[in-house]
């Protein structure tokens, strides 16, 4: 899924959050964004799921404008996100949790009686094995420590079958294994799904992402390949100098 | 509760405890009619009604956690629409019981669309206020409500084929047997409901609607959905009130009716069905013991729900679960 926003504005009150940006995301990139905290990563996801309405400009997905759309229908449309804290089904199961995406995918929630969704348990329980979370099947996803609920974020979103996802700071907190099982599980995705993703991990944005999109005070400042990115001085300055 | 005392059974008998335990409750529950003085009858029927209207209530309360101050005016809609029934037209019971269904969940479809643009306290605001301006339209929309006097001689309707058998429900012990079959059936539909897969998008609403609409689930249509559901249990427990007390009256609608309901769920234990059916029980005996000592039984009744909620989160569900 191709990814375009054109000229988009977001203030809170007097605050610019985002200034103008465009950016274009082809179908099957893998784009990191990156930026010093308070550049608007998380708000320009915000735009592009759905959740924020931008004051002026426009969001594209696949050319289509949906600057309209609630979030829930640039979901069917296919686009997928995770949330910087996880923002899980909490009092609900580990397993109940991925089948509300899975139903979700097959928009089969208007069914009023208690079925057996054999086909449903089945994938859930592929997904726990891939997620590494078949021993919490029947937990509380509240009861899950914190590298486990990251995972089960990520594969929330997975199982909702996305043609675009928008991942924001998946690796946050995560220990080496933690990041390294989790870049695994994106690198397994097919070749043609979209991924964004910010994170402040740039080793964990440099093994995921072929280009970079540096953000910052609201305005994208750079764009390019890694080493682009890198070997940029305003970027330097603003965000790699500083870290 | 069942699970825990599922544990002192043979493994091989604890998918069956819970069937057990409640078809044991309705056992007693039936045989009401052959030991209890006719007032106990009577109270026990509307225990039930009440029951049924507390479940419906714990739909949005308990499984899609939205807080309704005017579930009352559901309950009342379904009384008028069973009293403008069988006062101006032959019906059968199974008519009255639907109509009483219908008449709420139609009126639920523009209430639930413009309060459940709200969530959280404001939307607790805006059943309140809209079941006031009904509570207000039967009031004095005399030409059909006949105002505060209520629609009166409301007759029990008998079942089509039961006359011969000498079986008629303006006796007390058959109503009371009918009512409890409706509350049976209301039970295990709702159950059923909660259970499916309708009933676990509403939980996921209720834990975390953001994530629900970025999973690509219209959530408004889903509360709404729940919401005229509610409304029409709602209105099945009105309907059956009607028939049991004889009339319908403005008084059905107050906001007063539309607290002791939340109560009856709060005490009983919101998400679990059973614990609103004994919260309903419980603050209806409640109501009438100490009412017969003194008139301040609100007071009082205040107090003790105050007491749940600081001590007994779980309410009567949750005790019981702890006890055993």
């Amino acid at each position: 899924m191709r990814i375009e926003v054109s000229g988009v504005d977001v203030r809170f009150g007097a605050v610019a959050a985002l200034a103008g940006v465009d950016i274009d995301i082809a179908a099957g990139e893998r784009r990191a964004l990156i930026g010093p905290n308070g550049a608007g990563k998380s708000t320009l996801f915000n735009v592009i799921a759905g959740e924020q309405r931008p004051a002026v400009g426009r969001v594209n997905l696949d050319g289509a404008d949906v600057t309209a759309l609630p979030s829930w229908r640039r979901s069917r449309l296919g686009l997928g996100r995770t949330f910087q804290r996880s923002t899980l089904f909490g009092g609900l199961t580990v397993a109940e949790n991925l089948a509300l995406s899975i139903r979700a995918r097959e928009r089969s929630g208007w069914r009023f009686w208690p079925l057996r969704e054999f086909a449903l348990r089945a994938e859930v329980a592929d997904r726990l094995l891939a997620a590494a979370l078949s021993d919490f099947a029947g937990r509380a996803a509240s009861t899950l420590g914190h590298g486990q609920q990251r995972a089960l974020e990520i594969e929330l979103a997975l199982a909702s079958g996305p043609r675009a996802l928008l991942l924001d700071e998946p690796m946050a907190g995560l220990s080496g294994d933690e990041r390294q099982a989790a870049v695994a599980r994106l690198r397994a995705l097919p070749r043609d799904v979209t991924l964004v993703i910010v994170e402040h991990d740039l080793d964990a944005v440099f093994a995921l992402a072929e280009r970079v999109t540096v953000l910052d005070h609201g305005t994208c400042i750079a764009e390019g390949t890694a080493a682009e990115v890198r070997a940029d001085p305003r970027v330097q300055e603003v965000y790699l100098g500083n870290g | 509760m069942v699970q825990r005392l599922g544990g002192l059974l043979p493994a091989a008998a604890r998918p069956y405890a819970r069937p057990i335990l409640l078809l044991g409750l309705v056992g007693i529950l039936a045989s009401l009619p052959t030991w209890a003085p006719r007032f106990w009858i009577y109270v026990g029927t509307q225990a039930l009604i009440f029951a049924i209207f507390a479940m419906s209530l714990d739909l949005l309360l308990g499984y899609a956690g939205m807080a309704s101050f005017g579930h009352a005016a559901f309950y009342g809609i379904g009384a008028y629409a069973c009293a403008e029934l069988t006062l101006h037209h032959q019906v059968d019971l199974f008519a009255l019981l639907i109509g009483g269904a219908v008449a709420a969940g139609l009126v639920a479809v523009p209430i639930g669309a413009l309060a459940l643009r709200s969530t959280g306290i404001y939307f607790l605001m805006l059943t309140l206020a809209f079941a006031q301006l009904l509570w207000g339209l039967a009031v004095n929309w005399i030409s059909l409500t006949r105002g505060t006097d209520g629609l009166i001689g409301i007759p029990r309707p008998d079942l089509p084929g039961l006359d011969h058998l000498n079986f008629t429900f303006f006796e007390r012990g058959p109503f009371y047997i009918l009512v409890l079959v409706v509350t049976a059936v209301c039970f295990l539909l709702l159950e059923a409901l909660v259970r499916s897969p309708f009933g676990r998008t509403l939980e996921g609403i209720r834990e975390n609607e953001p994530r629900m609409r970025a999973l690509g689930y219209p959530t408004f249509r889903y509360r709404l959905g729940a919401f005229v559901a509610a409304a029409a249990v709602a209105g099945i427990a009105g309907s059956l009130a009607a028939m049991n007390n004889g009339y319908a009256t403005p008084d059905l609608l107050y906001w007063t009716v539309s607290g002791l309901v939340l109560v009856a769920v709060i005490i009983g234990g919101a998400r679990s069905l059973i614990g609103p059916a004994l919260g309903a029980f419980f603050v209806l005996i409640v109501q009438l013991i100490i009412s017969s000592y003194t008139e301040r039984w609100e007071l009082i009744l205040g107090a003790v729900f105050i007491a749940f909620v600081l001590f007994i989160p779980g309410g009567l569900a949750g005790l019981v679960r702890r006890s055993s």
